[in-house]
């Protein structure tokens, strides 16, 4: 079987970060591996903006962010890259399968880092009754639809949650020529930076409802309207206030969870409420030499954070292997 | 009336507020540094912002090439902007920082590329 000294499991800004302070570090011999046909992870679909202001000291777009490192990294031939490659077991004592396409492969690491990112919160997991039409997204799917392929899932959008990623799905829509009818936010105020709050939905005046939810999701083939209630200070509905959106998609921005399956197959501990590993220490899993980081180890609003907390799980694996020789 | 804006010039992000009578400046105040009187009399009399935005790509490694303005423009031709952005097309190999519009909407800014693109 094939072995490396360190494999990296994910080519986000996390698992980029970490593989460079990695080699910086003194490992020689490291093996990146990520799904996508390119490096960068979320980035790639983030085209707005306002990331990198810590890290950089300027305002670059997502995929400006993400060639940074992207061009980093490729200056180093000790770390191999390999794309396409889906990661789809993990054994206790740092063996990996994974496939490409045309094969499947196995290799044996020394040290692991795992930088697999998030996935969004369903529908589901928010408990939103009624139909199951089409016209249903999550945030971050949509954004990819439009930023990546270039399709605008809908015409006339409500959008559920005020985090960034919703504020931000507003204003694509809006400036997309799409109606947005309303973002419905369950809290008493606006969750997203201030920033976003003014840039994506004030300057378009696009109507805002804090104190309300969705109570149920109508249409037949595709979404035709939505139900919506203000709540109390127990986020209980207010009855007589409920009133109806016509709309023909629903954009759910409700959260992220850390995709942490793999290391859960393991053995490592998880939290079970938040998908996140247990740690007593920042990237620390319970598994000796293997490690977290990135938005896998805790949701992470900025990714300057990301990448400089993913810089010390690459130095950690290094003193692993150090320890280990 | 009090209008309450974070001020964007830095990452420390000042909450300014400003006291506003007929549209007129009266205060500015929550600011740190004098960048924060700046940038409030800016989204008061003439708001700016970064455009950013996706092209159409034909023959490409990718479908859509991301793109964004290199200096702000002004809040109210944003619209007229994404207009602009889709009559692109983009057919040639492009790298980061690359002039995909040259003069943008004759607004003395330039429409760049924030990606690489292959053939
Ligand atoms: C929709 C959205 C919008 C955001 N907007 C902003 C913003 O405006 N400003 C800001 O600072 N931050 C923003 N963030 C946060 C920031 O983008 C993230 O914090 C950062 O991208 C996290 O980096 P990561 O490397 O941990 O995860 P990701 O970027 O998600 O990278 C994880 C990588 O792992 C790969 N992967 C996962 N599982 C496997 C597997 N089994 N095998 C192989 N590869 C795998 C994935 O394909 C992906 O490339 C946003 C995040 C999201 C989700």
């Amino acid at each position: 079987m094939i072995k490396k000294d360190l494999v990296i499991v994910g080519g986000g800004p996390a698992g980029m970060a970490a593989a460079i302070c990695a080699y910086e570090q003194g490992v020689k011999d490291i093996l990146l591996i990520e799904r996508d046909q390119y490096l960068g992870g979320i980035l790639n679909q983030c085209v707005h903006t306002g990331f990198g202001l810590d890290y950089f000291k300027q305002s670059l777009s997502g995929p400006e962010y993400a060639e940074r490192f992207i061009a980093k990294i490729k200056t180093i031939p000790q770390i191999e890259i390999s794309l396409q490659s889906f990661v789809v077991n993990l054994s206790s004592d740092k063996q990996l399968t994974y496939l490409k396409p045309g094969s499947l492969n196995q290799i044996q690491a020394k040290a692991l880092i795992m930088a697999t990112g998030c996935r969004e919160k369903t529908r589901e997991m928010i408990n939103i009754p009624g139909t199951r039409p089409a016209g249903i997204f999550s945030a971050g799917l949509a954004q990819k639809l439009i930023n990546i392929e270039g399709l605008l899932p809908g015409k006339k959008v409500i959008v559920v949650g005020s985090g960034d990623i919703g504020l931000i799905m507003a204003r694509r829509f809006f400036l997309e020529g799409a109606e947005v009818k309303a973002v419905v936010e369950i809290q008493t105020k606006c969750q997203g930076l201030i920033r976003n709050q003014v840039q994506c939905i004030e300057d378009f005046n696009i109507p805002f409802f804090c104190s309300h939810k969705i109570t149920k999701i109508n249409g037949n083939k595709r979404v035709e309207k939505v139900s919506v209630v203000k709540v109390d200070g127990d986020f209980k509905p207010i009855k007589e206030s409920q009133f109806d959106l016509e709309c023909d998609t629903v954009l759910l921005a409700v959260g992220l969870i850390p995709e942490n399956e793999l290391i859960e197959m393991a053995g490592a501990k998880i939290n079970k409420s938040t998908n996140a590993p247990v740690s007593e220490k920042l990237n620390k899993t319970t598994i000796s030499g293997l490690f977290v980081c990135g938005n896998a180890y805790k949701v992470y609003d900025l990714v300057d954070t990301v990448c400089r907390d993913s810089e010390t799980a690459g130095e950690q694996a290094a003193e692993y292997l150090k320890g280990i020789k | 009336m009090n209008k309450k804006i974070i001020c964007t010039q830095c990452p420390k992000g000042c909450v300014l507020t400003i006291d506003l009578q007929n549209n007129q400046i009266i205060s500015i105040t929550g600011n740190e540094c004098p960048k924060g009187q700046d940038y409030a009399n800016s989204e008061i009399k003439n708001p700016v912002r970064t455009f950013t935005s996706t092209v159409i790509t034909q023959g490409l490694s990718l479908r859509m090439l991301p793109v964004k303005t290199d200096k702000p423009i002004p809040k109210q031709k944003l619209l007229e902007a994404i207009n602009q952005v889709k009559k692109i097309r983009v057919c040639q190999p492009i790298k980061v920082n690359d002039i995909i519009a040259k003069n943008f909407l004759d607004l003395d800014v330039n429409l760049i590329a924030t990606r690489n693109i292959t053939s």
